[in-house]
């Protein structure tokens, strides 16, 4: 039973001052005046693609889960002990007691190697899923006003969820720890001037010191966990205040939305979801080992291991320190490593400089500022999902890049080709992807005007009697024309004229003409809806057809004709299946 | 008769196909009276003498071509070797190579591939014999040294611990640590040390073959070269704590796993459930 419910606006000042605007525009988007208002019967959209989010959700319940249990026999020290417990392969040796209650964890306390193993992978869902979550956001273009601040709170989850994963796999102490921590390291001894400070302060003294895996600790379960929950919270209730957004479609507005109500249907939905996640993780902790930390060893800085790599969700800046070339300036007896301060520091920082500010610079090169409540479909934004696809294909390069050694094992390939095919790959195929995903959207947008101008293809080939072949099309559903064209027509941004009557130019006369000739960029090429004209002709055109076809099925009329044959005006076989009709007892008549 | 003309595909490229052509007929004749008359090659002094020329004759066949009639290794016109003068290598450097498949290569590469071995174990020894007569070089182990076996009970569980140290310290670099392999620059690679015999664990360590150093009994005593052969068979034998190793490969595959199998899944669900409610809201409307 789906219902709708009418959203209520705020009651907006006539004319806000400086300070009352920027109230008004943060209480438009925080609803903090009114969000005490009763929630009761919030109606859910359904989709599949609006459960991405609820992934992530579910898995940061199960890390919390597991986690707890985890920090019941996890011993955050580098004090040295004696390993006793019962792996042999290591038994006697010298290793700090962090590394060693990981091994009890797993080989000696009951369900602990699940648990961890679970934490694990879910930490990796985690991540996973906040990625899935914010592409769907991205492509349906949810992001946009009154969105924007709950994407940067997406965005910041995000980083903080990677922080948090990090410092996670940091803290067992085995060889793989230590490696990861050691390019930590690195990259803060990379800044400039400020870099050994920094690594001193977070290090305690020379790396790898004692202090790092307590503080690390504390930062795991404490700093962090706390920073999502607060965050989490309050990406929760801007989704409740501002209510989801749905897709097009007959009854569904930018005023109202068509769900389920959150009790009870919902919310059972959303419980059960819960137990699959947890399910399904729970079965990849019990069938699929993550993080073998016995197999690596304790960490000893004489050590390293082929196959050292991060968790995936680092893959990045893994694959970017991979493929810099080696660039090195002395300057004053001092070294600056861009091979590291580049790829370590600067790029991260530009992509998460981007994706957080994503929703404001779309939004200054459209013009567009206007509330959106209805979801946009990916190809009616060409260049935004081809901007995202550009991304993956960066990521999924740089990821790649950063497995070279993988790659290069499990292929046989060279190791040094694959790193200069990188070099090139990352400059060029997120250009290609960019490329080709806009074209792809475009022509999908013609299909989709093909479809309501023309209707759609029935797969009933018409024979003429001359014996000429035609397929006939037919006008689609009204309810999926209406779909179709629930969506505003793109306005490219026009530049004010550059100088007002008394020849005084208007400031920021650059600025503007940058932001047209984008907004022109980023509109020009897209199909825009059909006019009210055109799609009424169509219909007419249809009817038109209709009428001539409903007689003898024939293109023409019969006294129009002028050929030798018979014409017995009987429609072929098989013509009561074209999905039109009530098929309902027909039969294919077998002559 | 698959293994002869193997060898001679293998050698119809080289410039000394008609040598070697002649020289077929002598290896049917000799080679067929060696394996007959295995007795002869025992004990003695003058059996020694016999392995050697007999090994020298094989040599000439197959391996010449590249190292050189004798040995001596065969610089091209560009200066890099066509094959490394064998002078010094030692018997174990030939019994590893040959064991192992990678001699005689088939083709010039940068790696000499493991493939099935072409020489059987008594032309291996007369091919060692052969060259371990050109200069003094490390002997093809025997079972006291490289059997984890022969370590006492009491002590096998120490030896192990302490192979897994010196494993992490001087192997895993390049061979991974599981033993799965890794890649080094320049298209070559460390090749996975699951399944292979610990003969050819202890000889590689010995002779250093290609990119590996060597390990010789100065840097990693016999003992300890035992004590890692121990841990390796010590981590086959152990099983997969906590499922499938997903190839032993570490986070890139993990990370793959997570993506193909976690949220794969999940997505797989999300749109399950989300089918299920749609089908009843159509259900209601009619
Ligand atoms: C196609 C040319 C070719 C043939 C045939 C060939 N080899 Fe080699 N061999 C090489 C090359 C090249 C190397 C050097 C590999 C490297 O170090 O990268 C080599 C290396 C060796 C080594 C290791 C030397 C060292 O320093 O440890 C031994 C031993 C050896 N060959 C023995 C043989 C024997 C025995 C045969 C005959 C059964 C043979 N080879 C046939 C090309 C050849
Ligand atoms: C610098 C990198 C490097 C290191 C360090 C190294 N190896 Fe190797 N290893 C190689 C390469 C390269 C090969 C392949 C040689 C070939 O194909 O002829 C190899 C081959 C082997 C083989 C032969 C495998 C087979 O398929 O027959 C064994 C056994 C081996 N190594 C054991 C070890 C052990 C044990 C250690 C530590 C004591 C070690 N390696 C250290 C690079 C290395």
């Amino acid at each position: 039973m789906a219902i709708a419910t009418n959203g209520k606006q705020a009651a907006k000042a006539e004319k806000p001052s400086k300070i009352g605007g920027a109230a008004t525009w943060a209480d438009d988007r925080l609803g903090l005046a009114t969000i005490a208002k009763k929630q009761i019967r919030k109606v859910f959209p359904d989709h599949w693609s609006f459960m991405l989010g609820e992934i992530a959700l579910w898995s940061f319940v199960v890390l919390l889960l597991t986690g707890v249990f985890l920090t019941l026999w996890f011993k955050p020290s580098m004090a040295e002990v004696t390993y006793m417990g019962s792996y042999d392969q290591l038994r006697g040796l010298h290793m700090s007691e962090a590394y060693a209650s990981t091994l009890e964890i797993s080989f000696d306390v009951r369900g602990g190697l699940l648990m961890r193993q679970m934490h694990h992978w879910s930490a990796m869902l985690f991540i996973a899923a906040m990625f899935v979550h914010m592409m769907r956001v991205f492509f349906t273009g949810a992001f946009r006003k009154p969105r924007e601040l709950n994407w940067v709170i997406g965005g910041l989850l995000l980083m903080l969820g990677i922080l948090e994963g990090f410092a996670g796999y940091s803290l067992p102490d085995d060889l793989l720890s230590g490696t990861g921590l050691r390019i930590a390291d690195g990259l803060m001894k990379s800044v400039p001037v400020l870099g050994t400070y920094v690594s001193f302060f977070a290090f305690g003294g020379e790396f790898p010191g004692d202090d790092i895996i307590p503080r690390l600790y504390t930062v795991h379960v404490l700093l962090i966990p706390g920073l999502l929950l607060a965050l989490i919270g309050a990406h929760m209730l801007l989704l409740v205040y501002h209510k989801h957004t749905q897709w097009a479609g007959p009854g569904r507005t930018e005023e109202n939305v068509v769900g389920f109500p959150m009790m009870p249907v919902y919310a059972a939905k959303a419980g059960g979801f819960f137990f699959i996640v947890f399910g399904v993780t729970a079965l990849m902790g019990g069938l699929m080992q993550i993080n073998p930390v016995w197999r690596f060893g304790p960490y000893n800085p004489a050590e390293v291991t082929a196959g050292s790599q991060p968790d995936w969700y680092m893959g990045v800046a893994e694959g970017l320190l991979r493929i810099m070339p080696g660039w090195e300036t002395e300057l004053f007896g001092f070294t600056l490593s861009w091979n590291v301060f580049i790829p370590g520091v600067v790029a991260p920082g530009i992509i998460f400089g981007l994706v957080l500010a994503y929703p404001f610079i779309e939004a200054w090169i459209t013009g567009d500022k206007r509330e959106h409540h209805l979801l946009q479909r990916p190809r009616n934004a060409p260049n935004r999902t081809a901007f995202m696809v550009a991304m993956m294909t960066l990521y999924g390069l740089l990821w790649a890049a950063g497995g070279n050694d993988i790659l290069a094992v499990v292929f046989n390939l060279n190791l040094n080709y694959i790193t200069y095919f990188m070099r090139v790959a990352v400059f060029v195929g997120p250009v290609i992807a960019f490329i080709l995903a806009r074209r792809w959207a475009i022509s999908l947008q013609r299909h989709d005007q093909e479809a309501l101008l023309h209707g759609y293809e029935t797969g009933v080939i018409m024979r003429s009697p001359e014996g000429a072949y035609s397929e006939r099309h037919l006008p689609i559903d009204p309810a999926r024309a209406y779909t179709l064209t629930a969506r505003d027509r793109d306005q490219v941004y026009a530049l004010p004229s550059g100088e007002d009557e008394n020849g005084v130019k208007a400031p920021g006369t650059r600025r503007n003409r940058l932001r047209a000739k984008l907004s022109h960029y980023w509109f020009a090429h897209n199909v825009q809806k059909p006019t009210r004209e055109e799609l009424e002709e169509a219909r007419e055109h249809a009817e038109h057809e209709l009428a001539m076809h409903s007689g003898g099925h024939q293109h023409m009329p019969a006294g129009d004709y002028l050929g030798d044959h018979e014409l017995d005006g009987h429609p072929a076989d098989g013509h009561q299946f074209d999905g039109r009709h009530d098929v309902h007892g027909e039969e294919l008549r077998k002559h | 008769m698959r293994m002869l003309s193997a060898r001679l595909s293998s050698r119809r490229r080289s410039p000394l196909a008609g040598v070697v052509v002649l020289l077929l007929g002598l290896l049917v004749t000799g080679g067929a009276y060696a394996l007959l008359s295995p007795a002869t090659a025992q004990d003695s002094a003058a059996g020694d003498e016999a392995l050697v020329s007999q090994g020298r004759e094989l040599f000439l066949v197959g391996c010449a071509s590249c190292h050189g009639k004798n040995a001596e290794g065969i610089v091209t016109q560009d200066g890099t070797q066509y094959g490394p003068s064998l002078v010094g290598v030692g018997a174990a450097a030939v019994d590893f190579q040959v064991s192992t498949g990678r001699m005689p290569m088939a083709q010039p590469g940068v790696q000499a591939p493991r493939k099935d071995r072409l020489y059987n174990e008594e032309e291996t020894r007369q091919l060692a014999a052969y060259v371990a007569s050109l200069g003094p070089g490390p002997a093809i182990p025997t079972a006291e040294q490289y059997d984890p076996e022969t370590i006492p009970e009491e002590e096998r569980e120490e030896a192990i611990v302490r192979g897994g140290e010196f494993f992490r310290t001087n192997c895993t670099a390049c061979h991974n640590f599981a033993g799965s392999g890794g890649a080094l620059p320049g298209g070559k690679y460390a090749p996975t040390l699951i399944g292979v015999e610990p003969k050819h664990v202890y000889e590689a360590m010995l002779t250093g073959p290609q990119q590996m150093p060597v390990f010789s009994d100065d840097v990693l005593k016999p003992e300890e070269k035992r004590d890692v052969i121990a841990y390796l068979q010590a981590n086959e034998e152990t099983p997969n704590y906590g499922g499938s190793a997903l190839g032993s490969y570490g986070p890139v595959s993990e990370g793959m796993f997570a993506w193909l199998a976690g949220i794969g899944v999940l997505v797989g669900f999300a749109v399950w459930i989300a089918a299920h409610s749609t089908r009843s809201k159509k259900g209601v409307q009619q």
